[in-house]
């Protein structure tokens, strides 16, 4: 690799490092630094101050806020993220990754599964809407489109198990049912359906964006000129308009996966799946701190993470950013 | 425009005169609002959302039952019941009752954050274009760290501090709103406070607030008015999802989101608790994603000097 690019990329590493410290900040202020109490909470509303005292000095509650800012970022690099609130007994508290890793592993599976189906799809459906503009497909894609973008994810998943998993047929069961010890893709047939609404959430922005790219590309000189040196149309549109237009999309799809970190708290809810989403809104529930600061940061991370790699994306396809790099 | 045409044929009657203005002065495009209106789905988009936001805020004063009035077993079909037309829901409550209450408070929520959010989102942005310059980068830069995180996963950090009481949902929807929606008008103000328009205020002294709430909102009305429209829809969307988790103002109170997730496990026995307002918000969102819709067309159409339909 040659050293602009190289320099681009450790650029761009740096800012999604610096990005994720102010998240972790953020993450703290709105958790930790509010006053809240959250012994009294844990312990019940008539707990003894004694008790309450103690479980504030087990957790390091009672310490300085930028004393318990740094012993959580310290512990986060070193890959500790503190023990969970429950039980208030602190020796038998579990440490909050035992329960969060394997979840934030099935997540991140949902994720990435949906990712790889919604995101070729969506191009696909993008370019071809782009050069039948106007006609047929793209007036119909468009309406159908515009309908999947405005409905929330809970309202679409709801259809789906209507139509696969409940009335209209039983293609598909409605929920994932896992005991204990099951890897999360262990009925790879219950996934079908948490995917799907996850894949249908984002679609419709990806491709949307692909349309107009491919239509703006596809105005540009260039092609006219490749046209009028009369290279087939299939050279025209795969070889030189595709990969310009597809560079922009990149930037897109990284924003849509962070908005897929959302739709996951919905989604596995819906779907009973065993990952973060419904860890979450348990520990958010329980108001159990340390699990909320680590999964937060997840979320945040999978979208610094993603952006990341969309913007090395965009420079690696589009041919005119390649050779211009500094 | 018109004036020199009208003092030309000063002795002409009224109506004629100004018929004859009319015709002479060069065509005016018609409004925003009414190019909008002449596209099919905003027709649709209106009158489907409409009807909707009907039943949401006109239905508690027509419920047949209270929201919370126990009236028979938990789900049990209108069969068995007399004098309900969809039966129980989970909770044993009239399910036409429950969701005739279900809708108002998302409506009013929902209303209340987009105020907020957009409020401010185009004051941030307006001013952020206008003054530009090291307050601009700062401004812009802080409120994209927010994009960083999904707006739902903010709404649970903060719900998790404090209750989902309606104005910590009402405020936390609409400030996390903000950064969206100061991007957008941002955006739309730039191309404008490059107009001559501005630089005259400026040069003759006018205040700078005024300059922004006379000279550049005027201009940006336009994307004002499609993000508002955006943005309740996502609101109702967001907030009838934390309902779904289970994070509304009170638990047991009628609410659209809840009701999904109340009566999720029992769909195959008893479905209209779920079918209703699922079919009520996807009516809603979608009804006010096609106005959206038709307003963006109606924009690119003026801006081009004809309408797509």
């Amino acid at each position: 690799m040659s050293v602009p690019i190289l320099k681009f990329l450790l650029k761009r590493l740096v800012f999604g490092i610096l990005t994720l410290l102010v998240v972790s900040l953020m993450i703290f202020f709105v958790t930790q630094a509010l006053p809240s109490n959250p012994g009294k909470l844990v312990l019940g509303r008539d707990a003894d101050a004694e008790s309450i005292h103690k479980f504030d000095v087990d957790h390091g509650l009672d310490r300085s806020l930028p004393y318990q800012y740094g012993h959580w970022l310290t512990g986060v690099v070193r890959g500790d993220f503190g023990k969970s609130y429950f039980p208030a007994q602190i020796d038998q508290a579990p440490a909050v990754w035992q329960d969060s890793g394997p979840r934030i592993g099935a997540t991140l599976f949902l994720l990435f599964s949906a990712g790889i189906i919604s995101i070729p799809i969506s191009i696909l459906l993008g370019t071809y809407a782009g050069l039948k503009r106007d006609k047929k497909f793209d007036n119909t894609s468009s309406v159908v489109m515009l309908l999947l973008a405005a409905v929330p994810e809970f309202v679409l998943g709801t259809f789906l198990i209507i139509i696969f998993a409940t009335f209209v047929s039983h293609l598909l069961p409605g929920a994932v049912i896992l005991s204990p010890g099951d890897s999360p893709w262990a009925h790879p047939k219950e996934l079908v359906l948490p995917i799907v609404t996850l894949s249908l959430g984002v679609i419709p922005y990806v491709s949307r964006t692909m349309r107009a790219s491919i239509i703006e590309v596809l105005e540009s000189d260039y092609i006219e000129m490749a046209r009028l040196k009369g290279l087939p149309e299939k050279t025209v549109v795969w070889r030189h308009a595709f990969p310009n237009a597809v560079g922009p999309v990149f930037q897109v799809i990284a924003l849509n996966l962070a908005y897929l970190a959302g739709g996951i708290i919905i989604v596995e809810r819906l779907f009973n799946f065993p990952g973060i989403g419904q860890a979450l809104s348990e520990a958010v529930r329980a108001r159990n701190l340390p699990v909320i600061q680590l999964l937060a940061l997840t979320i945040a991370a999978v979208y610094v993470v993603t952006n990341l790699l969309a913007d090395i994306a965009t420079v690696l396809v589009t041919p005119r950013l390649r050779t211009r790099l500094t | 425009m018109s004036t020199s045409t009208a003092t030309d044929l000063p002795a002409i009657a009224a109506p004629i005169g100004s018929t004859l203005s009319a015709l002479s002065a060069p065509k005016r495009p018609p409004g925003l609002l009414r190019t909008a209106w002449g596209l099919g789905r905003t027709k649709i988009g209106a009158l489907v959302a409409l009807i909707i936001l009907g039943f949401a805020i006109l239905g508690p004063y027509v419920s047949p039952h209270g929201s919370e009035q126990y009236i028979d077993g938990a789900s049990t079909s209108a069969r068995h019941v007399k004098g309900l037309l969809l039966g129980t829901d989970n909770g044993g409550y009239d399910v036409v009752s429950r969701f005739l209450h279900g809708g108002r408070s998302i409506i009013v929520m929902a209303f209340f954050s987009t105020l907020l959010g957009v409020g401010l989102g185009a004051f941030l942005g307006m001013t952020a274009a206008y003054v530009r310059g090291r307050a601009d980068e700062v401004v812009m830069r802080i409120l994209d760290t927010f994009l960083a995180f999904p707006q739902i996963l903010l709404s649970l950090l903060v719900i998790a501090m404090f209750d989902p009481r309606p104005l910590v949902i009402i405020l936390t929807i609409g400030l996390t709103t903000v950064p969206r929606v100061a991007r957008v008008i941002r955006g739309a103000a730039l191309s404008v406070v490059e107009r001559d328009f501005i630089g005259a205020a400026d040069a003759i002294g006018e205040k700078r607030l005024r300059v922004l709430f006379s000279e550049v909102l005027p201009n940006v009305t336009a994307p004002l008015l499609v993000e508002a429209n955006l943005r309740f829809t996502f609101a109702i969307g967001l907030i009838a999802s934390l309902a779904f988790l289970g994070f509304t103002p009170r638990l047991g109170i009628a609410n659209w989101g809840l009701m999904v997730q109340e009566n999720g496990g029992t769909i195959a026995l008893q479905p209209w608790p779920v079918i209703l307002p699922v079919f009520a918000i996807a009516l809603l969102t979608i009804g006010m994603g096609l106005i959206a819709d038709g307003l963006t067309r109606a924009i690119a159409g003026v801006d081009r000097g004809k309408a797509e339909v």
